[in-house]
């Protein structure tokens, strides 16, 4: 067995994971609190690479165009709260995943124009493009960065829901909404700063992948569907569940698509392991989420006290 | 201090107040009676908003309240002690109480976390727990607590005492008798006559969305053909 792919692997399935994490731990407060479907939770996604990328294109630095990323999902999520979501919370689901699959399609058509059609390549500065060789091992060092970057916005996403009073008030409006209304919070301005910081997260976890993917339209749309699937595996309302969920799933897919060959050919012909294996690995969290939702419908981590 | 004048209120078509009449007076204790499903709970979420209500009134300090958000209401000076206890089960108890502690009436000698739990000592044990790990005598005197930390000028308590061991109501009904004697204005609703006659001011039998009597406890302890036709007792 080859170690070090393994251990390339590896670490991309947790590079995966955590991007998934970024995008999935707003899009699960976003549900759990204000029971709101938000297929659009990708565009924020797409628009931070994007504004990522135009600073770098101008000649800014790759940290001001974070900066200018961050800042500008966080208004534009705040607008799409303010102007749009506002309005739908007391609506059907159907109507939330109509409405935000319009914005998906607005978001696209102005990129689109904006852009233009074709992908946007964002070169990363020297300090973050090279190797660390350990022994036999060669890791880029931008995989490390995305890894360290998710597990701090991790950590400190975490110490914000469990320590302070925004965190208090969050958690007490996924269990119970009205009574913290009643006891003198606008939850209207919990629930924008909430789907803002969500927006911002989804556009870190944008900016970061586009160094290696470039930033093209529609790129969030793939990864919001796995998104949704770390929601509900993880519990919805839980930032805990979507970070197991997200790692999880994200080394699941990854090392999936590699070994899961290999795996079959133990028990089957190399002909019929080879055919099935690619059909399979795709599967593979859809097949998860299956399981969890036939014996732990609530998810892996529910928040506790959630009704 | 509080005054409701031809409140009316619906769930969907339904209709569940009738035209409701009544007030609480400064520094009083005014408590609402009856029998389940006559509007008490209905009363109180159209006070602070929950239930908006249809037409009517509601005043607070002079201010109309009615058509407000629950929020505003309650940052008019309203703590409410909801029917059922409504803890946050997710948060610690200490975060129960400071969650979303505040002083927007802007008294001058508010309600810390210190003075509550001398208020409260057997919450003071049960910090690091989660609301929904205390038993139900803990969870009201958090309820209140919780209440109590927003600094409100009037208190309002939905079921004060249901489904307390006798010994926790006793130590309820002691709190409230000291809340009172510091002044606070109380709405109360509970189901035992006996200690509300003691505590309270003022009654109002609440019977079909309505109030159709209201007086005294004197006046109430003279007239046990009242008792018997709205209380069952």
């Amino acid at each position: 067995m080859d170690w070090n792919l393994l251990l390339t692997q590896f670490m991309n399935g947790l590079q995966l994971g955590l991007l998934l994490f970024l995008l999935a731990s707003g899009l699960t407060l976003i549900f759990g609190i204000m029971d709101f479907i938000n297929l659009s939770h990708g565009s924020f996604y797409m628009l931070g690479a994007y504004f990522c990328g135009s600073v770098v294109a101008r000649g800014g630095s790759f940290l001001t165009g974070i900066l200018v990323a961050l800042v500008g999902a966080f208004i534009i999520g705040a607008i799409v709260e303010w102007v749009i979501a506002r309005r739908l919370y007391r609506e059907d689901h159907l109507d939330h995943v109509l409405v935000t699959f319009g914005l998906i399609l607005i978001f696209d058509t102005l990129v689109h124009i904006i852009w233009g059609p074709a992908g946007m390549a964002i070169p990363l500065p020297d300090f973050l493009n090279g190797q660390i060789t350990l022994g036999t091992l060669v890791l880029p060092i931008y995989r490390l960065v995305i890894i360290l970057g998710g597990l701090l916005v991790a950590g400190i996403l975490s110490i914000m829901v469990t320590r302070s009073r925004l965190g208090m008030l969050i958690r007490a409006g996924a269990s119970n909404r009205t009574m913290v209304e009643a006891l003198g919070v606008n939850i209207h301005r919990l629930f924008l700063v909430v789907f803002a910081i969500g927006a911002a997260m989804s556009a870190f976890a944008g900016m970061l992948i586009a160094p290696i993917t470039e930033a093209s339209i529609g790129m969030g749309n793939e990864i919001i569907i796995i998104a949704f699937v770390v929601v509900i595996v993880g519990g919805i309302g839980s930032i805990k569940g979507a970070f197991y969920a997200a790692i999880i799933i994200g080394l699941m897919d990854t090392l999936g698509r590699s070994y899961l060959d290999d795996l079959l050919k133990v028990f089957m012909s190399v002909h019929h392991a080879e055919t099935a294996a690619p059909a399979l690995s795709s599967m593979l969290v859809y097949i998860l989420m299956a399981v969890v939702l036939a014996f732990r419908p609530q998810g892996l981590f529910p928040p506790a006290g959630a009704r | 201090m509080l005054e409701l004048a031809g409140v009316e209120t619906f769930y969907g078509s339904i209709q569940a107040l009738f035209g409701m009449t009544l007030r609480a007076e400064e520094g009083k204790v005014t408590t609402l009676i009856g029998r389940n499903g006559m509007g008490k709970t209905t009363t109180v979420g159209s006070i602070l908003g929950i239930v908006p209500c249809r037409s009517g009134q509601i005043t607070f300090l002079g201010d109309r309240i009615d058509g407000k958000p629950a929020y505003q209401v309650a940052q008019h000076g309203i703590g409410l002690v909801p029917e059922g206890r409504q803890v946050f089960p997710n948060l610690s108890v200490r975060e129960n109480l400071m969650a979303t502690a505040t002083n927007f009436a802007g008294l001058d000698d508010p309600w810390t976390l210190d003075r509550m739990l001398d208020f409260f000592p057997a919450l003071k044990e049960r910090l690091g727990n989660m609301g929904s790990q205390l038993s139900g005598g803990e969870q009201q005197m958090l309820s209140i607590g919780r209440a109590l930390m927003l600094n409100p000028l009037l208190l309002i308590l939905d079921e004060a005492t249901e489904g307390l061991a006798p010994l926790i109501r006793r130590e309820i009904w002691k709190r409230l008798d000291l809340l009172k004697q510091s002044g606070l204005t109380i709405l109360l609703i509970d189901k035992n006559i006996e200690e509300l006659n003691r505590i309270a001011d003022h009654h109002h039998i609440i019977e079909k969305g309505r109030v159709v009597w209201s007086g005294s406890p004197a006046e109430l302890q003279a007239n046990p053909g009242l008792k018997m036709q709205y209380l069952g007792i």
